[in-house]
């Protein structure tokens, strides 16, 4: 069976039906790919010789074709030589594997150096060191919830798209740091040969140098909660010019987004952002509906917070619940953000407070 | 599987002590008798089987197509975190323990357990352990969803049904222990004279071992789970980074539990497949002593490698090398054994009846999870592969190739003697091909998902995955559903009665104690004057 799928392995190549790893895009990776390769030849050969000496017994030894048991049942010297050789393979296994894994841990002196923070459920990615230092986002996935719900046709990057993708530069080795704001979650990306756990307060990393220009696709590997499924993560390799535009974009883009911190915003202005900012961040778990899924989840439509005092809901959001999934939101969100989206929580559905939050109120509170 | 014979004129008819018996359920209740206690725990083991396995469909319901169908993502997890939890401590291990309770006491010669009473309580405490597991499902939030390993901190988000999840494992842990000090002791201690421990059948020196790593990592995984337990209720912070604690620290204690864990599940399997092929090739185990060292290093060697379930989390290159190279020690002994079993049939005279044909299905298929292990060991391809597919086609060829056919090899062969009834021949055949089969379509694809880059434990899936889980989520009806044919062939010359008698020794080449002092069914009490063993 094995032998059969290495046959179909050359011969097949059609997406739908892959049967190997993802085409690598960095030396790491590549080395991976061969190393899997070179451990499925042995593997194979292995697999041929003890199934071939069981198959052949099968057909040899068989009392319905008058084979007479023999009574042996010691032989030191070939259970010596079966122990060895197997001991000699794996010396042989061991060395490439070895090199691989002592340049997978080297992280030194890399050109730029990202966070990449797990959140339930999406990444939000810090430029922390290199060109582009400073540029900080949010990557949620993209793939509508109609979609997913199979209401319209699946689109071809179906659950692989997010809002914003990383962007990095080709031919430049990058560090990842990973860290998690809650639970555990897992930076992978097949076709660099990474896959790092983002542990809630502690800083890990990894690294990668892609060779080719593209657009990459992986998931959150570990088992994170309700929407482990539905955090992708894209990376865009580009060229060095394109990077450059790409971080002058940002940074012009931050630049008008710095509101005047004393700015006093419509109640109009803040529902609107309030919408979308509670889209992107608070309906998985409360719902778009505002209903929640009791009891992990709770409702906002009508509920004590979203209804009552304000300093209350904006502590919430801001610094999270202890022991729940409701996450601290004051690390990821602007000032402007929260106070929008608190402004709508407290005037969407049946809540009708009429409350309107101004982002300095916000800004206080945070002391 | 109920042999309720009581045999009079064995020669105890005077012991007024075991004159008595309930009848009814109440005999089930009160029984410290090891034969009714095996039938209980081998009929739990199924009823939790079919219970899993009806998650297990659920799950490749939802799976065969992209898009969300049949559950939502939360529930989705409910149910892969239970289908494991059921299939690992309900269905696996207490089936390894009905066998022992069935077979060590008429393989060594000995009238019954050592601590009968506590075998009693031993099963008792699991019907009361999984009720606590099915009513999670009813609880606010619903079952535990944090997958079968608990990973903190996210164990420490989920509702009540945690509590009662982690309380059913402590329960479980604790018949657990019981069962395993019952096993040393009775071996240990009751051999029948002239039973070296080196003469002993392998089955029961793998029992030995297993519960020797039962007693030490049992307690373990309650510790691992009494402090998710205390970060949830009594503000401990032992995984909980804010708190000075560190998440990364449950997973080093759950493997340490973990990985013994999985040869717990494959040592008795180890035991029953080295008893079924000698007896079909006719001709004795190859290697006995070798057997018993290689199982024995199989064990310890599993003390020092569980950090490779942890490759991708974070260590010291010297660490990653260190569980790197340990880990591919482990092959060795695997393959002796292997060896080992090939040599017993090489130049016997082999006959092929269901138990012989599930023995060889295992060692085919049990082998090849033992080559993906050797992959999954190799560090640098593990980051590609952990937490994928792959790793779920890997533990599925070794515990339902590898754990559950030996099983399904161990009651075809012994239910003779269980029953006094031969089972249906031709449908055991039946039960065999269809399963293998099955089995293959249902998990041979995951490999290809899994280094395709198909995340584990994900409810929806991206579009280029679609064409193997639809042929995943076919093998895996297949498969439940030949195991109805098991069910009923079981039912057939268990309680139902029917089928050819069994003679003392069905089997030409079963040379064990069972088969050559006892009639079939062996009587309600056996062994009350041991046998001389020369
Ligand atoms: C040659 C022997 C074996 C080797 C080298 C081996 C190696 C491994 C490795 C490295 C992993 C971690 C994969 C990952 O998560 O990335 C793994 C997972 C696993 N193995 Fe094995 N294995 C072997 C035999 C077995 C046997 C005999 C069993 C049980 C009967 C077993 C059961 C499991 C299970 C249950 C997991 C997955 C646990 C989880 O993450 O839920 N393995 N194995
Ligand atoms: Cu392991």
């Amino acid at each position: 069976m094995v032998g059969l799928a290495l046959a179909l392995n050359a011969g097949l190549a059609s997406a739908a039906y892959r049967l190997n790893f993802q085409p690598p895009v960095t030396r790491i990776a590549s080395e991976i790919y061969d190393l899997h390769m070179l451990m499925m030849y042995v593997i194979l050969v292995i697999f041929c010789v003890v199934f071939g000496v069981m198959f052949y017994s099968i057909y040899a030894h068989r009392k319905s074709v008058g084979h007479k048991a023999e009574q042996f049942h010691e032989n030191t010297t070939v259970e010596i030589i079966w122990t060895v050789i197997p001991f000699v393979i794996l010396i042989g296994m061991a060395w490439p594997a070895t090199k691989t894994l002592i340049a997978f841990k080297d992280t030194s002196n890399p050109d730029l150096t990202i966070k990449a923070t797990g959140y339930q459920w999406k990444w939000g990615y810090d430029y922390i060191k290199g060109e582009g230092e400073g540029i900080a986002f949010l990557s949620n996935l993209a793939t509508p919830q109609d979609q997913i719900h199979n209401q319209k046709p699946k689109g071809e990057n179906y659950l692989l798209e997010v809002d914003n993708p990383l962007v990095v530069p080709v031919d430049k080795k990058v560090r990842i740091l990973t860290t998690a704001n809650d639970v555990i979650h897992s930076f992978w990306v097949p076709a660099f040969g990474i896959k790092q756990d983002a542990i809630p307060g502690f800083v890990r990393d990894t690294w990668f140098k892609a060779d080719k220009e593209g657009t990459y696709r992986g998931q959150c590997a570990e088992l994170c909660g309700k929407d482990h499924g539905f955090m992708p993560i894209v990376v865009e390799v580009v060229s060095a010019e394109k990077y450059t535009q790409w971080v002058a974009e940002q940074k012009k883009k931050s630049a008008a987004a710095a509101e005047d911190p004393n700015k006093q915003w419509t109640m109009a202005e803040l529902q609107t952002k309030g919408e979308k900012v509670y889209a992107a961040n608070c309906a998985a778990c409360h719902q778009p509906t505002g209903k929640g899924l009791p009891p992990a989840f709770p409702a906002l439509d009508g509920s004590k917070v979203a209804t009552g005092d304000k300093s209350v809901h904006i502590d919430t959001v801001l610094n999270g619940k202890p022991g729940t999934a409701m996450a601290a939101f004051g690390k990821q969100l602007s000032d402007a953000d929260i106070a929008a989206v608190i402004t709508y929580e407290r005037n969407a559905w049946g809540n009708k407070t009429g409350d309107a939050v101004q982002p300095a109120e916000v800004k206080a509170a945070r002391k | 599987m109920s042999a309720v014979i009581d045999t009079p004129g064995h020669g105890h008819a005077d012991q007024d002590d075991h004159a008595y018996h309930p009848s009814g359920l109440m005999r089930w209740v009160t029984t410290t008798n090891h034969k009714d206690i095996g039938t209980m725990y081998l009929w739990f083991s199924f009823t939790m089987l079919l219970i899993g396995g009806v998650l297990a469909l659920t799950i490749r319901s939802e799976l065969f197509e992209p898009g969300m169908q049949i559950v939502n993502p939360e529930f989705f997890n409910q149910l892969t975190t239970m289908h494991g939890i059921i299939m690992v401590f309900g269905a696996i291990m207490p089936a390894f323990v009905g066998f022992a309770n069935w077979q060590i006491p008429l393989m060594i010669g000995a009238p019954d357990m050592a601590f009968a009473r506590m075998n009693n309580w031993s099963f008792w405490l699991l019907p009361v352990a999984a009720s606590l597991l099915v009513i999670s499902f009813f609880v606010p939030g619903g079952a535990p969803a944090a997958g079968w390993t608990l990973y903190a901190p996210l164990s420490t988000q989920m509702g009540p049904g945690m509590d009662l999840g982690i309380f059913a494992l402590h329960i479980m842990g604790a018949s657990s222990i019981m069962g395993s000090i019952n096993i040393i002791t009775t071996i240990l201690n009751m051999r029948a004279p002239g039973m070296t421990l080196m003469k002993m059948p392998m089955f029961v020196w793998t029992w030995l071992i297993t519960a020797y790593l039962l007693i030490a990592v049992m307690p373990v995984l309650a510790g691992a789970i009494t402090m998710v337990l205390a970060d949830r209720h009594f503000g401990t912070s032992f995984f909980n980074a804010a708190g000075g604690g560190d998440p990364v620290m449950f997973q080093h204690i759950f493997w340490f539990f973990g990985h013994p864990e999985v040869y717990i599940m494959i040592l008795p399997a180890f035991g029953i497949i080295s008893q079924v092929i000698p007896a079909f090739a006719r001709k004795p185990l190859f290697g006995y002593a070798s057997m018993v060292y290689a199982t024995s290093s199989i064990a310890i060697l599993s003390f020092i490698v569980w950090a490779h379930h942890m490759f991708t989390v974070v260590m010291p290159t010297a660490g990653l090398l260190f569980f790197m190279y340990a880990t591919m020690l482990i092959a060795v002994p695997t393959g002796v054994k292997v060896f080992n079993w090939l040599a017993t049939m090489w130049k016997g005279s082999m006959t092929f009846e269901t138990p012989m044909l599930f023995a060889v299905g295992f060692l085919f298929v049990f082998t090849m999870g033992g080559f993906t292990g050797l992959m999954l060991a190799i560090m640098p391809v593990d980051v590609q592969l952990q937490d994928t597919y792959y790793v779920v086609a890997h533990f599925h060829y070794v515990l339902v190739a590898g754990s559950l056919f030996a099983i399904f090899a161990g009651t075809y062969f012994w239910i003779p003697k269980w029953t006094g009834r031969m089972y249906d021949e031709t449908l055991g055949k039946w039960h065999f091909w269809l399963s293998l089969v099955f089995f293959n379509i249902t998990f041979f694809p995951m490999h290809f998902l899994g280094l395709a880059g198909m995340p584990r434990r994900i409810p929806d899936y991206a579009a280029q995955f679609t064409g193997f889980n639809e042929i995943a989520t076919i093998g895996a009806f297949g498969f439940g559903l030949s195991q109805l044919l098991f069910l009923y062939i079981v039912l057939k010359c268990g309680p139902l009665g029917k089928g050819e008698k069994a003679p003392a020794r069905p089997w030409e080449g079963a040379d064990t104690l069972e088969w050559t002092h006892l009639p079939s069914p062996a009587p309600y009490h056996s062994f009350h004057d041991q046998p001389e063993v020369k």
